[in-house]
């Protein structure tokens, strides 16, 4: 699959931004530091993001900004973040959160 | 039908086209700018003020074609990319159509396109004769095309 | 903590910018805060040049706006505190509210605020319109646009306003194709210009059609489309599929209100407008004396309208802090004149319609 991320545009310009590794379910993967987590699940091509609890439906991002909890996901052990507005940073562990997920003693 | 698929129809273009007599006399604008919405960059854009508005901003734009010296300043001006200039007087057989540009990669003078039509059908290639992309139209290229003067209302874009 | 303010301004896109520039210009201590990463609204993610007023920066693109009113709020930088990340999330009485950063909650207590939320996306029913790889048009342009990063390969474009003809041009921009666009009504939405643009790059618009179903388990694989009728309904043996990897929802937009309805204003559905939203007078006063609006929180309109707007709504704020001022008459009565004239004409009359009956019901409480 070729990349999603934009090279070239004919208007805009993206600046270089330090590249990160983070784990997803596990596997290693790399995104840019300070973009949010979603975004950077998107571009390798992830655009599963959890399961709906009761009817096991895959949901991705829907408004990238934060309003409709489609995103949320275990994010370093903290359940129900939201991923489209979380920056990404070094060594992250992403997972998709089962059910309502479990919140940590 | 323009409201319906996007597609000006010839009939549509008819008021805006620019009498014969004006076309003898080398590059003018075409303004494909037929609904009433609000919006005037154009107006601002023209330096001989050939564009106006009836009463005011949400008038569609009125070309004095008599005062358009065709200098293809109004184009990248336009939100819609709704102006094309057109010179009739290119060469025997032969006009050119001044259009924006804003996408990759932008083209060379000199260099083969392929020209579409209003629906985005292939008309076949065309030569790029000049592409006008200074600081000040802020990423619209102005692209001029040479081609064929009975195709010279019909092609309105290019893939390069 | 607490925080004082005279005026306060929630929300910065173009309405909450000029709202707060105005206001401390004039010389009122103000406060903005916004819960996005960067002010400016929708602006900040709109490539193309602006349709309005030249007298009010259209001509240039949305981004290079943002940074106009970013300049012009900088110059009153003494009196104007700006924070971003920030959200207001409710009204006390007795003119304080909460806004919350990061993880920290404060108190802000104010003597005049100014509401400029914008406003949210419409959603729309059809079989598996939760699939992954189906976005809002504000979603696809956020990740594309602030971001960087194509929502897919292929996508189709759902409704012809003026956001989905635009955000097709700037997917074909970002190197997506756009496999087509669908729209239910018999005839395009938004601007003819903005359609005939997407149009002759080859993206087909099938007006009087909709969306019955999109395709796939785990993400988008294609859509089934079909022809309607006058009354909406499917055409039988009309469906059709298309292949696409995503499916970008542009089906309007409804006022963001919920810090109106906390803050007791009586609201109005106004259907040209967008749906509720809170009344008000022609100063952008509610029916909460400490509380303006401004921009699309108050009727789904334009930049250009909504910059106007907020400059009464910061010269009015001032005024009921200040006392009467001649600056602020005559910034009120110069957007007045140019909203007038924005509000002419054929396309602006259903907005025309929604303004006149909320300022007609503000009259009579
Ligand atoms: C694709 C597209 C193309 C457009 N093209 C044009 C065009 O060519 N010409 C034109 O004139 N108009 C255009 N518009 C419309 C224009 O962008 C909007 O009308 C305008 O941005 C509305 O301004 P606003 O300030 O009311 O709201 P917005 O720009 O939406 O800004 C609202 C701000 O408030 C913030 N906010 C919301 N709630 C809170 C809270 N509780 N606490 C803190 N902050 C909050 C939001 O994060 C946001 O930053 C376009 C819109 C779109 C989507
Ligand atoms: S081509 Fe030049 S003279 Fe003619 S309308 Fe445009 S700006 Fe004016
Ligand atoms: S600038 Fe373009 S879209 Fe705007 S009124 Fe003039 S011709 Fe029409
Ligand atoms: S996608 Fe809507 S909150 Fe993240």
């Amino acid at each position: 699959m070729t990349s999603l991320r934009i090279e070239k545009h004919p208007v805009l310009n993206f600046p270089e931004r330090k590249t990160v590794k983070f784990y997803f379910e596990g596997k290693k993967y790399q995104g840019f530091e300070g973009e949010p987590i979603a975004a950077a699940l998107h571009a390798a091509g992830i655009k599963t993001l959890r399961h709906s609890p009761q009817k096991n439906r895959a949901r991705g991002f829907f408004c990238a900004i934060g309003r409709c909890s489609s995103c949320i996901m275990e994010v370093d052990g903290q359940i129900n973040t939201m991923t489209c507005i979380t920056p990404l940073k070094e060594g992250m562990q992403v997972k998709m959160q089962k059910g309502h997920g479990h919140i940590k003693p | 039908m323009l409201k319906n698929d996007g597609i000006i129809t010839p009939e549509e273009l008819t008021p805006v086209l620019p009498p014969l007599a004006r076309l003898e006399k080398g590059p003018v604008a075409i303004i494909e700018c037929l609904q009433d919405i609000p919006c005037d960059p154009c107006v601002s854009a023209c330096p001989t003020k050939a564009i106006k508005m009836k009463e005011g901003i949400t008038d569609k734009p009125l070309l004095d074609f008599a005062a358009c010296t065709g200098c293809g300043l109004c184009i990248p001006k336009c939100p819609g990319l709704a102006i094309f200039v057109i010179n009739m007087k290119h060469t025997a057989g032969m006009a050119t159509v001044s259009m924006s540009h804003e996408l990759l990669p932008v083209p060379e003078k000199g260099q083969e396109v392929t020209a579409l039509d209003r629906a985005g059908k292939v008309v076949g290639k065309v030569k790029v004769v000049r592409v006008i992309n200074p600081p000040a139209y802020d990423r619209t290229a102005v692209v001029t095309v040479e081609v064929p003067a009975d195709q010279v209302n019909n092609i309105r874009a290019i893939r390069v | 903590m607490s925080r004082n303010t005279e005026v306060f301004v929630i929300g910065g896109g173009p309405a909450g910018l000029s709202a707060a520039h105005v206001a401390a210009k004039l010389g009122a201590k103000t406060l903005l805060v916004d819960d996005s990463a960067r002010v400016g609204g929708q602006l900040i993610k709109q490539t193309h040049r602006f349709f309005g007023s030249s007298n009010r920066d259209a001509g240039i693109r949305g981004i290079t706006i943002a940074d106009k009113l970013q300049q012009d709020i900088s110059e009153v930088a003494d009196r104007l505190t700006v924070l971003e990340n920030t959200a207001a999330v409710g009204f006390y009485h007795n003119k304080e509210a909460g806004i919350l950063s990061q993880n920290a909650y404060e108190r802000v207590t104010y003597q005049a605020a100014i509401v400029c939320t914008g406003a949210t996306e419409n959603s729309l029913t059809f079989e598996n319109n939760d699939l992954p790889g189906i976005y809002g048009a504000g979603g696809v342009q956020t990740l594309m646009n602030v971001h960087g990063i194509k929502p897919g390969q292929k996508i189709l474009m759902v409704g012809s306003g003026n956001i989905g003809l635009i955000v097709s041009y700037q997917l074909i921009q970002a190197g997506v194709e756009v496999v087509g666009l669908v729209e239910g009504m018999p005839t395009i939405g938004g601007y003819l210009v903005h359609a005939s643009k997407i149009r002759r790059l080859g993206v087909p618009i099938h007006t009087s059609h909709t969306i019955l179903k999109a395709l796939g388990t785990e993400g988008v694989e294609g859509a089934v489309l079909c022809r309607v009728d006058e009354k909406f309904q499917p055409v039988p043996n009309t469906e059709f599929e298309i292949k696409c990897d995503c499916i970008c929802l542009a089906v309007g937009l409804t006022p963001l209100i919920d810090l109106f309805q906390q803050a007791q204003c009586r609201m109005v559905h106004v259907g040209e407008l967008g749906g509720l939203v809170p009344l008000h007078d022609s100063s952008m006063r509610t029916t909460n004396p400490d509380i303006f609006v401004a921009g699309d929180a108050s009727g789904i309109e334009e930049a250009t309208t909504a910059i106007l707007a907020g400059r009464i709504a910061g010269a009015r704020a001032y005024e009921t802090i200040h006392g009467k001022s001649a600056d602020a008459d005559a910034i009120v009565a110069e957007a007045r004149e140019e909203l007038r004239t924005l509000r002419s004409g054929s396309t602006g009359e259903r907005i025309r319609w929604g303004r006149e009956r909320v300022l007609k019901e503000a009259g009579e409480c």
